[in-house]
């Protein structure tokens, strides 16, 4: 391994490579004095590159003990163990959660999309909502964070669906006979407002740095189940001149997300706008912020209108098998879609009828005046 | 706050001085560049970036609100929760009390349905005195297509609010409260965009109203689609920030079945897809495209069927779909019933349009 590799600062790397440690093994026996006499740095600058230095050549050593084979890695059965405790947030709609294997999953990054007035709000609204459930009715029992860039959080709709969840977890205390503890749908509503975290993001540098600084956030905030983008692109589509710095702002707040849910097991939503796309001929639809961006997500779901219902789709997973499935949107939030049976199908046509920008060749609307 | 100066943010001095010594001078020159840039360019380790790009971003971080906060903040402070109320009361009932402030609510309709009578109305109802109801403000209207009336306007508060349009000057008074620009074109526009966001606030402006927005666009530009992508931004945050509705209207044209009007997401093959021979007919389309209707929050459609006119809220996060039936008289527009029809999928996205005299239409049933 080379040392212009390491994590270090460039003067430092370049004293170090211009006194003749270029690799390093030539690195691994060598005393903090040593090296700071030989770099003409102070000895805590010298410990400094060397802990980074030994850092990384652990990547290279072969330890004892069956798991550290590499240092951080895990094997796929610890990985299996750790997925199967891994918890979901129901969707509430019974349908679209079966498809998702349970719900939105922690620890992953999903990404929803579809075109306007489609639910994609509301779908966001109702997982803030729904991962406040608590642990007795089977939720989560946890916070979310929402992060709006578009200005499109209603706040009177929050309050109906959480009220709406409220009744629904009295209704569920009858069922099973318990004594309603403390659980007043008013009381209950109120607590599930003032457990969501709005941020409102009026630009893209913002936008990086609620990115950056949620971990410090979430530790200052426990509980947080879900953090949820509403939406990521609309920063991203306005003004923005410099593709190449677009790409590289995305992919970092990818990483950053993708680290946010494993290390504080949350789930991460990402709701995303649609685009026209030229290709083969026709137009199509496809979500917006382009083909580098599509490997961003873990998940990706795409709503659309089928005839007469809104269905979800799951374009791309590792571990589900694509398939759609119905829901609706009520006054008190996504539901399962009743007028419709079941249906999964793996090859689902996407269709939409859905209008796009073109030169304006035809005015037949006018000339019927 | 992505321009806040990174030495005003209580850095380390060295820190700082490096910043400031490599031209990084705001929040966004920093958060521009990855850790490792920021290595690079600065010439300090790892953990000394960490720690300040993590002291950046905290600081450059809006605030968070809960909702609740924010839901007692709204009551609290506005008038009327929020809500310019329109006085159609089924269409108020199902907006949650009228045109939601802080928000882009859009009219689609096809020519001659109503668009600009409701905008009409609107401002009417903005300016009255708020011990009428209103707002009690001035109310800014861009009218881009040269149809604002203010004959017809005193004539809608006249036989709506006979009460206030009879008392001496005060017709005078509520006209002389709406000020009318017209733009002859998107450059001049802009600029009175630019000019109105600063007397927003000093004025007392209740609602904005731009008729139409579609023909700004389309006037600009005869080739391709308009660039609206400055004005939809600039648009919703002037909306958002002075906490006032802003009306929008877009007008409608058609589509042929042939002319690309099916889109299917990519990746998916289209010869797969079923062909729907009762596709065929023209149907009419937002003029917009799609990257403006995912800016507005609101969208209510106004469109006619087999002679009844209609107005749906089409795009809502907090009302249902549902139809009203209107018709328009002296007052402006009434709604015939107060309990709308609750509408689910194509009927709720399509966009009827049956000429009045039934002579002429472009509505399926009627071409069968």
């Amino acid at each position: 391994m080379e040392v212009s590799s390491l994590p270090i600062s460039a003067s430092h790397r370049g004293k170090l490579i211009s006194a003749g440690y270029t690799s390093l093994s030539s690195l691994s026996s060598l005393s903090p004095s040593r090296l700071a006499q030989d770099l003409k740095i102070s000895e805590n600058e010298a410990v400094g590159i060397l802990k980074v230095a030994s850092g990384r050549s652990g990547l290279d050593k072969i330890e004892n003990g069956s798991h550290a084979i590499v240092n951080g890695a895990q094997t796929a059965w610890d990985m299996l163990h750790e997925e199967e405790y891994s918890a979901c947030i129901s969707t509430s709609c019974s349908d679209l959660d079966e498809i998702l294997g349970g719900g939105i999953h922690c620890r992953e990054v999903t990404e929803i999309g579809g075109v306007p007035g489609i639910g994609k709000t509301q779908l966001g609204i109702q997982l803030a909502v729904n991962a406040q459930i608590p642990a007795d009715y089977g939720g989560l029992g946890g916070k979310a964070v929402y992060i709006d860039t578009e200005g499109s959080f209603m706040v009177e709709r929050v309050s109906q669906i959480a009220e709406a969840c409220a009744q629904d977890l009295l209704e569920y205390d009858s069922l099973m006979r318990r004594d309603s503890q403390a659980c007043h749908v008013d009381k209950q509503s109120k607590s599930f407002l003032d457990n969501i975290f709005y941020f409102r993001i009026c630009t893209y540098t913002e936008q990086i740095a609620v990115i950056n600084y949620l971990e410090k956030f979430i530790l200052e905030h426990k509980d947080v189940k879900v953090v949820i983008i509403d939406s990521i692109t609309f920063h991203f589509r306005q003004d923005f001149e410099d593709m190449a710095l677009r790409t590289r702002l995305l992919s970092g707040m990818a990483l950053k997300l993708m680290k946010l849910a494993k290390k504080f097991n949350l789930a991460v939503v990402l709701l995303n706008q649609v685009t026209t796309k030229y290709l083969e001929g026709s137009f199509q639809l496809t979500l917006a912020l382009g083909d580098s961006w599509a490997h961003a997500a873990t998940n990706r779901i795409i709503l659309y209108w089928n005839g007469n219902e809104r269905y979800a789709y799951i374009d791309k997973s590792p571990s589900l098998p694509s398939a759609s499935a119905p829901y609706a949107v009520t006054s008190r939030g996504i539901m399962l879609n009743s007028q419709s049976p079941f249906i999964v199908s793996s090859a689902y046509f996407v269709v939409f009828f859905y209008p796009v920008n073109q030169p304006r060749k035809h005015n037949r609307h006018k000339k019927g005046q | 706050m992505a321009n806040k100066l990174i030495c005003e943010m209580g850095l380390p001095k060295s820190t700082a001085n490096v910043f400031s010594a490599r031209n990084i001078i705001t929040a966004k020159d920093a958060l521009s560049l990855s850790e490792f840039e920021l290595m690079e360019l600065l010439d300090v380790g790892l953990e000394e970036v960490m720690m300040a790009v993590g002291h950046i971003s905290e600081i450059a971080c809006p605030p968070y609100q809960t909702a609740l906060s924010l839901l007692e903040q709204r009551n609290h402070n506005e008038y009327l929760a929020g809500h310019l109320p329109t006085r159609l009361k089924g269409l108020d009932a199902a907006l949650c009390g009228g045109i939601p402030f802080g928000v882009v609510t859009e009219l689609v309709g096809p020519a001659g349905i109503g668009k600009t009578q409701f905008c009409l109305k609107l401002a009417l109802l903005a300016s009255l005195p708020t011990s009428h109801g209103g707002l009690g403000g001035r109310v800014i209207y861009i009218d881009v297509e040269s149809k604002f009336s203010s004959r017809r306007m005193i004539e809608m508060g006249l036989s709506s609010f006979p009460e206030i349009f009879n008392m001496e000057g005060m017709a005078q008074e509520m006209a002389g409260r709406i000020l009318v620009l017209q733009p002859a074109s998107l450059s001049e526009f802009t600029e009175s965009l630019q000019k109105i966001k600063i007397s927003l606030l000093q004025h007392d402006v209740k609602l904005v109203i731009i008729d139409s927005m579609t023909a700004l666009a389309s006037g600009e530009y005869s080739q391709g689609p308009p660039r609206l992508g400055w004005h939809i931004s600039f648009i919703k945050s002037l909306a958002e920030f002075c906490r006032i509705p802003i009306v929008v209207t877009n007008q409608v044209r058609s589509q042929v079945r042939d002319e690309a009007s099916r889109y299917v997401f990519q990746g998916q093959s289209r010869s797969d897809t079923v062909e729907d021979p009762s596709k065929f007919d023209y149907h009419l389309v937002a003029a917009l495209g799609i990257h403006w209707a995912h800016a507005v929050s609101i969208r209510l459609v106004l469109e006619s069927r087999s002679g009844q006119r209609l107005i749906k809220i089409t795009k809502s996060s907090i009302s249902p779909t549902v139809a009203f039936s209107f018709r328009i008289n002296a007052s402006g527009i009434l709604l015939l019933n107060n309990e709308g029809e609750e509408m689910t999928g194509p009927e709720a996205n399509t966009i009827h349009c049956q000429d009045h005299s039934g002579i002429i239409n472009y509505d399926r049933e009627a071409l069968q």
